[in-house]
């Protein structure tokens, strides 16, 4: 009781002071943050404007051919493998990841869909080096046993255990999105006849389309700025093939390789990872910001 | 009335033929759409499967490989040319490191982000910028904050390829990570708690150090303690601020150089001698095993913690 009547007018000028002191030193925390991206912005820029000093801006962006060492710059042969492996990952965790939502939110019972979704999620917390070693020694033998001409690096296995990685992102995700779908659609559509079936794929899914479509933008975004995975399994190759078998390069994949190479910094070549890292940045930065929007603009808002 | 159709849109599909009456009778085909309908059912459940099955081969593949390495030696060796006298005890001293200093680093920044922003900031362009920034480094690439861990802590900073510059850049990774749990953690704290505390006069820093802190704690050591899990199994940030990957050596200053348990993972997995692959594999091992350790400490803190309001 004393300790409340000894502080029982907060109002005091004796005790402004420490208040105002710690208002402003959490601001100073939550403005942090800004600095961390005015850092990012810096540190990708800085470099990448000494690039273009020497490199044409034009000739970067549409060469395709990634040849540092010959000096031929063009990112879109590093923007392509990037591509490839992010549409293959996007082949497996798409079309399961759905169907794994669908599973989750309209025939799993609470029971199972408690121990299921975190069971998947698990996927989504291992690091992405043990994809990178699961691809290398598990996926990539398999196959070689299938496909005898696969290269010991691919961007099939990369592709795969991306598409593994990024699968409970689309789920999740995708459940939550199904999951908030009002029960009155579905009794409504059960009402008029409908099986589970068509109230699933015909009422619900198409209501929660923007919440599946925000968690495959966002898959996406992450399958675009995975490293160490491809690194490993896709290996250091640029090139331009349609064939899944060969090795290709990513954006990531070159930075990673020039980081642990003996490239003397400030050199023409070691510039290329912060040019290349500002397109990976504004890729993903693009991505990420779609997806926000979709779910504030299209979210259906019932009752 | 008007209300519900404009919120459930017409779906174009509704047009199709599947359901609607043929030859101007409507036939119910209840068999055929039952048979569909399991159909899917089970196409539904493979998905499932394949997600559950991939996760099981990938945990027993890892284990086969590595249990041969595991031993005490393996843990308290440094690493060698010669895969039998080699292990992991700079990597290990070197992730001890990094929970260590990101955790002092990331925790207090984070948390105090968070309080401002739900309990002090107005509603204003400021707050919604920093809200959108916040969310925008989550999603931020995390060899991106390796780039910027090179051009700010190795070089600007002059910080080198040290303990300290590996820790503040998974600190940046981190944080906006340990802020959204922290504001979570906070918004579930019934404002009823706050507005007693106001009515019996105690000012606003008084109410959130001893009630709505209290209460939230659970949850933001939880976000915390998943968002480190995170943080330990970085790879690519720490290549490009240039973690070595080998290192016979004890790190025991923040301005050593040191390496990391995924660095030498990823090093012994690039090697091509197959018996470094096993080594690569035991260290998995390892790093899982410290991975499930903190997600168990997470999820008993939650279950601990939730059923008390």
């Amino acid at each position: 009781m004393s300790q409340i009547a000894s502080s029982s007018s907060p109002f005091s000028a004796r005790r402004r002071p420490l208040e105002r002191v710690i208002r402003t030193s959490l601001f100073v925390c939550a403005a942090a943050s800004v600095l961390v991206t005015v850092g990012i912005i810096y540190s990708l820029f800085a470099d990448t404007i000494s690039f273009f000093e020497e490199v044409s801006i034009s000739s970067f962006l549409t060469g395709t051919t990634w040849s540092p060492q010959a000096g031929s710059y063009g990112v879109l042969e590093l923007v392509y493998g990037t591509l490839i492996i992010t549409f293959g990952a996007m082949l497996i965790a798409g079309p399961l990841g759905i169907a794994s939502a669908i599973y989750l939110s309209e025939y799993a019972s609470p029971r199972v869909r408690n121990v299921v979704k975190p069971t998947l999620e698990v996927l989504a917390g291992i690091p992405t080096v043990v994809y990178g070693y699961f691809g290398i020694m598990f996926v990539t033998p398999i196959l070689r046993t299938i496909f005898p001409q696969t290269g010991i690096f691919n961007a099939a296995s990369a592709a795969i255990v991306v598409g593994i990685m990024i699968l409970p992102m689309v789920s999740s995700l995708s459940e939550d999105a199904l999951a908030a779908v009002p029960r009155s659609l579905r009794e409504a559509a059960y009402g008029l006849g409908a099986t589970k079936f068509e109230v699933s794929t015909r009422v619900v899914t198409p209501a929660a389309l923007s919440g599946i479509v925000a968690s495959f933008i966002l898959a996406v975004s992450r399958a675009i700025g995975e490293t160490m995975a491809v690194a490993l399994a896709a290996g250091a190759t640029p090139r331009l093939t349609l064939n899944p078998l060969e090795s290709v390069q990513t954006m990531t994949a070159y930075i990673v390789q020039v980081s642990l190479g003996d490239t003397p910094y400030g050199s023409l070549e070691y510039r290329t990872i912060f040019a290349v890292g500002l397109v990976l940045f504004l890729i993903t930065l693009a991505m990420n910001l779609l997806s926000q929007r979709i779910t504030r603009r299209f979210r259906e808002v019932y009752e | 009335m008007s209300r519900h159709h404009a919120a459930v849109r017409p779906d174009p599909r509704m047009n199709d033929t599947s359901l609607a009456p043929r030859g101007g009778r409507f036939e119910p085909r209840i068999a055929q759409r039952q048979r569909t309908g399991r159909l899917f059912r089970g196409l539904c459940l493979a998905a499932v499967a394949f997600g559950v099955v991939s996760l099981v081969v990938l945990l027993i593949d890892v284990t086969r490989d590595g249990l041969g390495v595991l031993s005490l030696d393996f843990l308290t060796r440094y690493p060698s040319r010669l895969p039998a006298r080699a292990g992991i005890r700079s990597a290990i001293l070197g992730s001890l490191w990094m929970v260590l200093l990101v955790t002092v680093l990331a925790f207090p920044l984070g948390v105090g982000a968070a309080v401002y922003l739900e309990e002090y900031a107005p509603k204003n362009w400021f707050t919604r910028m920093l809200q959108t920034n916040i969310a925008n480094l989550a999603g931020v690439p995390s060899i991106v904050y390796g780039i910027l861990g090179l051009a700010v802590f190795v070089r600007f900073l002059g910080f080198g390829r040290s303990v300290l510059a590996g820790a503040a850049t998974l600190a940046l990774l981190t944080l906006p990570v340990v802020i959204i749990a922290a504001q979570e953690a906070i918004r579930a704290v019934p404002s009823s708690l706050r507005e007693a505390s106001y009515g019996l006069g105690a000012s606003r820093w008084q109410t959130i150090r001893h009630h709505v802190l209290p209460v939230a704690m659970p949850g933001i050591l939880t976000g915390t303690i998943l968002a480190l899990s995170r943080a330990i199994g970085e790879t690519a940030p720490l290549i490009m601020i240039g973690a070595l990957t080998f290192i016979a050596f004890d790190p025991v200053t923040p301005m050593d150089s040191f390496t990391v348990l995924p660095i030498q993972i990823f090093n012994w997995t690039q090697d091509a001698r197959a018996p470094f692959h096993d080594l690569a594999a035991g260290g998995i091992v390892v790093l899982l095993v410290v991975l499930l350790l903190m997600n168990a400490s997470a999820i008993l803190l939650r279950n601990k913690y939730q059923r008390k309001l």
